[in-house]
């Protein structure tokens, strides 16, 4: 594979002098991998070994009466039954670790089921047909219940709760706010100076990760009392952790061996399996495997959560974006897992790479039941980014510009202020624009091509201007029959079938040049700032009355922290 | 439950094992003889990562009766090392940087040896094909075909033809 | 349950003990039966195989092909007789599973597998059971398939069809291989340059693979070209209710059906 160097480009702010990149290499686990010897979790042979096999909801969304294990019991093989009791400290919430949310979710569930696959109960026997054959036996008295399977439903006042830590249906955001917040400036007088206002509704669905390898692991007794653990996580030590709280076991009698994975790609950081193969050792003392199966992997693997994402831009005709304004829903399923972490990563990113002076962003973690949604490469960034450059080229087609154009015109430069109240360095979209034009035969105009991100950033555009806040939606408010979220502007229903959400149309090829794009810099469309400028996007004005409907809330531990949007945790 | 015994030859080497009833050959190969280079990775015949050469031919072991397997001719990857080298098509497959997670690899070098064994000088589309069966989810498949193809330029088909 | 395995050494007796165990299911090669028993499926517990050397066959009597329904996938591709039916074998899988992969197992296999007997539809196959009986039309097979006890195969006879007249086509989203959202095989015998006695197939388009007439009398005496092909093209879908599933929506397979057909029709004979 041949690489090219466009040593042009930053040619003062780089030393070339590369021995690693553009060279082939070896893997270090190669030889391993190509003599079928690099020793995956399941590639650990135990005399005796135990397979373990859950009993999974069938429902969406149920309440258990009774779960009837006689039959199972007396089948040939079954060594253990599993239940929810068994469980030493059966409530989690993956992030407990960082002390970021509250626990929200057992490892086996016998009271309620929130999503089809939910694990009601684990058999235990000598082989994985023994253990399925029991788990067929099994008889679960389900009493079904309403469900909801779409993040806007979810929001409804009279939808059904899906979680009830979050009885909002709504991650709670700095015990406050049923959403996470981004203000920067004042949009609502920015779009009422622009030339032209383009919405745009966008949704990607939950995506399987699917690796070759399915999550699995397998445990056994070790001497000192310990339990070695040979497991397919992505994060050893966050299972390590998670398993430790789990089982209430000190983590030092947990020897966890990982690191050769079979394929993850966010997909093997849950860590529901090793606390499960781990406990099934702890109660019969043998060597125990719990694998899922494929259907497990597809149905029950938490994927990349479905989000759901509305835009709104004030343009001017010269392609300027003045204001963007976001509406997000990410689906986080049943449970929490990641997803309220996903969303403070995809605010720091908004308005994506573009010098905006008026953004504002609302964001909901929305409870569903459908399975919890969770890691998957550049999850929380990744679709907001499908959303945000699809509105760009549907921006380019309002304005007859160039979509490349329309980048470049907009793009951060060195000096600028990113919304997040960070300043924008070693800036390059500008520059890759300029090579993605011309590799693709796609000419820009020359004022185009001068262009740099060295140059014209900084200064007026690196103010954090006047912001605008406000207290809308407040944990409860919602729920009680308050303010309802929507994106700003009543878009038109989407229609029945066929029907995949309206996205961006494909800009046209032959852009209508009507409107020369002028450079920056940005003249503030709002008087100075009355004051020093907000240190976060948080607002935080002074609480002149407690929230209508002050959540009942206590911090699961001492040294409950929170998360601070911009700057990630925040000990306090 | 009834155990059945089967005889079959594993690499060269004469097995005898006692299977279960309905017992998939992958379940044996891994677990009743040892050989851990098949990999399971979904027991329903969609990836590819349990191929195995059966008297030469490719087959997917977690979807074969491990009983009708009596006095049949196994090849699994872990047979590819001879006398403790790597053979030129495990080679091809480190140089072309052909692995990245390596579950799928056991598999793909099964398909890509029962290719070459048959065709020593397969086209980019054989080559292709011969691993349409086989589910790759890091790498991609171009650095793949390329090692097959490099393994076909180094003569591997001929040699074990 | 555990499995037991049966073994005989004809097909006719494994018939036989297939109709008095509902708890049996008789075996190809294993690709569909073997997924079921390592997911656990609990309705059946026995595993039937025969050993019946008839089911290997493949030998042809003028234009009538004899296929046995142990005949595999790879085996059809490296029969010269069958050539006609080489793009419809090669679509089944990746090589490992044509090796396991049989004919017989090709028209038991639900939705969306079974592109083998979408072409077998459209060559007059008529099917010879384990039983004895003789001359059943494999779509009166095909709409029945669910219905216990199942059949045991034996073999199926096919009419060669013209020259260049047999056409097929697999739709999935994923290249080179991937599951069928649409099938269509055709065989479109023609006499001084109009089609006489059409027969299309959609595979993946319904429960089973399926004839669609309304497709077939649109090109009775028509010519195989954009004007000929019109209506067939408008009434691709007619009479058919394809099925939404992981691959495709219903609303989808209507959208693109009339659009494979097209093209299927317009493609040159090669």
């Amino acid at each position: 594979m041949s690489v090219e160097f466009r040593k042009d480009l930053f040619a003062d702010e780089r030393d070339d002098n590369l021995n690693e990149i553009g060279k082939p290499t070896r893997r270090q686990d190669i030889l391993g991998h190509v003599t079928g010897r690099s020793p995956f979790y399941d590639d650990h042979l135990f005399e005796g070994l135990l397979h373990v096999r859950c009993v999974r909801s069938p429902h969406h969304h149920a309440r258990i009466r009774s779960i009837d294990t006689s039959e199972a019991e007396r089948m040939p093989g079954v060594v253990k039954v599993i239940r929810a009791s068994d469980v030493p400290n059966n409530f989690n919430t993956l992030l407990s670790l960082l002390n970021f949310g509250r626990d929200d979710e057992p490892l086996i569930s016998d009271k309620k089921v929130a999503y089809i696959g939910e694990p009601v109960l684990a058999i235990v026997a000598d082989t994985d047909r023994q253990a399925r054959d029991a788990v067929a036996a099994v008889r679960v008295d389900y009493q079904v219940l309403p469900h909801v399977l779409d993040v806007e439903d979810a929001l409804k006042p009279d939808a059904p709760v899906v979680n009830e830590t979050y009885p909002n249906n709504t991650f709670d955001y700095h015990d406050k706010y049923d959403h996470q917040k981004l203000r920067f400036g004042d949009v609502e007088t920015a779009f009422s100076q622009a030339d032209k206002i383009i919405e745009g509704r966008y949704q990607m669905s939950p995506i399987e990760q699917a690796p070759i390898e399915t999550n699995g692991a397998i445990a056994a007794p070790e001497t000192n009392d310990r339990f070695v653990c040979y497991t397919s996580t992505q994060a050893l030590f966050f299972s390590l952790g998670t398993t430790a709280k789990l089982l209430n076991v000190s983590s030092n009698r947990l020897h966890f061996i990982g690191g050769t994975v079979g394929g993850g790609f966010g997909g093997k950081v849950d860590s529901l399996v090793e606390p499960m193969a781990i406990l099934a050792c702890m109660l019969t003392g043998k060597p125990c495997r719990f694998v899922w199966d494929r259907p497990e992997e597809m149905q029950v693997g938490a994927p990349r959560g479905a989000e759901r994402w509305y835009l709104k831009d004030g343009v001017m005709n010269d392609g300027r974006i003045i204001a963007r304004k976001f509406t997000g829903y990410f689906d986080a399923g049943a449970y929490t897992r990641l997803s309220s972490y996903a969303i403070i990563k995809g605010t720091a990113h908004l308005p994506g790479p573009y010098t905006i002076p008026n953004v504002s962003s609302d964001v909901f973690c929305v409870y569903t039941n459908r399975t919890p949604a969770t890691a998957m490469r550049g999850f929380g960034v990744t679709g907001v980014d499908f959303a945000i450059e699809s509105q760009m080229d549907r921006v380019a087609q309002a304005v007859g510009m160039h979509p490349v154009e329309l980048r470049i015109v907009n793009a951060y430069r060195d000096g600028d202020m990113k919304a997040h109240r960070r300043e924008a360095k070693n800036c390059a979209l500008i520059e890759c624009a300029q090579v993605a034009a011309e590799k693709a035969s796609w000419p820009i105009r020359d004022e185009f091509k001068r262009m740099s991100s060295l140059h014209g950033g900084g200064g007026e555009r690196a103010r954090i201007p006047y912001t605008v806040t406000d207290e809308n939606g407040r944990i409860g408010e919602r729920r009680s029959g308050g303010v309802a979220p929507r994106p700003t502007t009543v878009l038109p229903p989407a229609t029945p079938a066929p029907p995949p959400p309206a996205v961006a149309p494909t800009p046209t090829a032959q852009p209508d040049y009507a409107h020369p794009a002028a450079a920056p810099p940005y003249t503030p469309l709002s008087p100075a700032p009355l004051g020093p400028p907000p240190a976060t996007p948080q607002p935080s004005p002074p609480l002149t009355k407690e929230p209508a409907e002050p959540p009942a809330r206590q911090a699961n531990r001492p040294g409950y922290s929170r998360f601070a949007s911009n700057s990630g945790f925040r000990r306090r | 439950m009834t155990k059945k015994p089967i005889q079959f030859k594993l690499n060269g080497a004469d097995k005898a094992v006692f299977v279960d009833e309905g017992q998939n050959l992958l379940d044996v190969l891994r677990r009743g003889v040892g050989d851990l280079s098949p990999k399971y990775g979904c027991a329903q015949g969609t990836c590819g990562a349990c191929t195995v050469l059966v008297d030469g031919e490719p087959y997917l072991s977690c979807l074969v009766l491990a009983q009708t397997m009596e006095g049949r001719q196994i090849s699994t990857t872990a047979g590819l090392v001879v006398d403790g080298g790597v053979d030129p098509l495990q080679e091809a497959f480190m140089e072309n940087f052909a692995a990245q997670c390596g579950f799928c690899t056991p598999g793909m070098l099964m398909a890509a040896k029962a290719l070459l064994d048959r065709n020593p000088k397969p086209s980019r589309e054989e080559v292709i094909e011969a691993i349409s069966g086989n589910i790759c989810r890091c790498t991609g498949y171009e650095p793949i075909i390329n090692a097959i193809l490099d393994a076909a330029g180094r003569g591997v088909g001929r040699r074990s033809a | 349950m555990s499995i037991s395995v049966k073994t005989f050494d004809s097909a006719a007796e494994a018939a036989r003990a297939l109709i008095g165990d509902r708890t049996a299911r008789f075996m190809g090669g294993g690709t569909l039966i073997m997924r079921d028993i390592n997911e656990g499926e609990q309705s059946f517990s026995t595993i039937l195989l025969a050993k019946d050397q008839a089911l290997k066959q493949i030998h042809a009597r003028g234009e009538q092909i004899v296929i046995g329904a142990g005949v595999t996938m790879a085996e059809i591709l490296s029969s010269r007789e069958l050539d006609f039916l080489h793009p419809a074998a090669r679509s089944v899988g990746g090589p490992a599973i044509r090796n396991m992969a049989t004919v017989g197992g090709n028209l038991f296999a639900a939705h969306p597998y079974g592109d083998l007997a979408t072409a077998l539809l459209t060559v007059d196959a008529s099917l010879v059971l384990a039983g004895g009986e003789q001359g059943m039309p494999l779509a009166d097979l095909l709409r029945e398939r669910e219905r216990e006890p199942r059949p045991v195969v034996m073999s199926l006879t096919v009419t060669r069809p013209q020259q260049r007249a047999f056409r097929f086509k697999k739709v999935s989203r994923v290249k080179p291989k991937g599951v069928s959202l649409m099938t269509i095989a055709a065989n479109l015998p023609q006499q001084a340059g109009r089609i006489s006695g059409a027969r299309i197939a959609y595979g993946s388009m319904g429960a089973a693979p399926m004839r669609v007439p309304a497709v077939e009398q649109a090109l009775e005496g028509k010519t195989l070209d954009e004007t000929g092909i019109a209506q067939a093209v408008t009434v691709a879908t007619s009479g058919v209710e394809p099925p939404t599933d992981a691959i495709a929506s219903t609303w989808y397979r209507h959208e693109v059906a009339p659009v494979h057909l097209k093209r299927l029709l317009l493609e040159r004979a090669s």
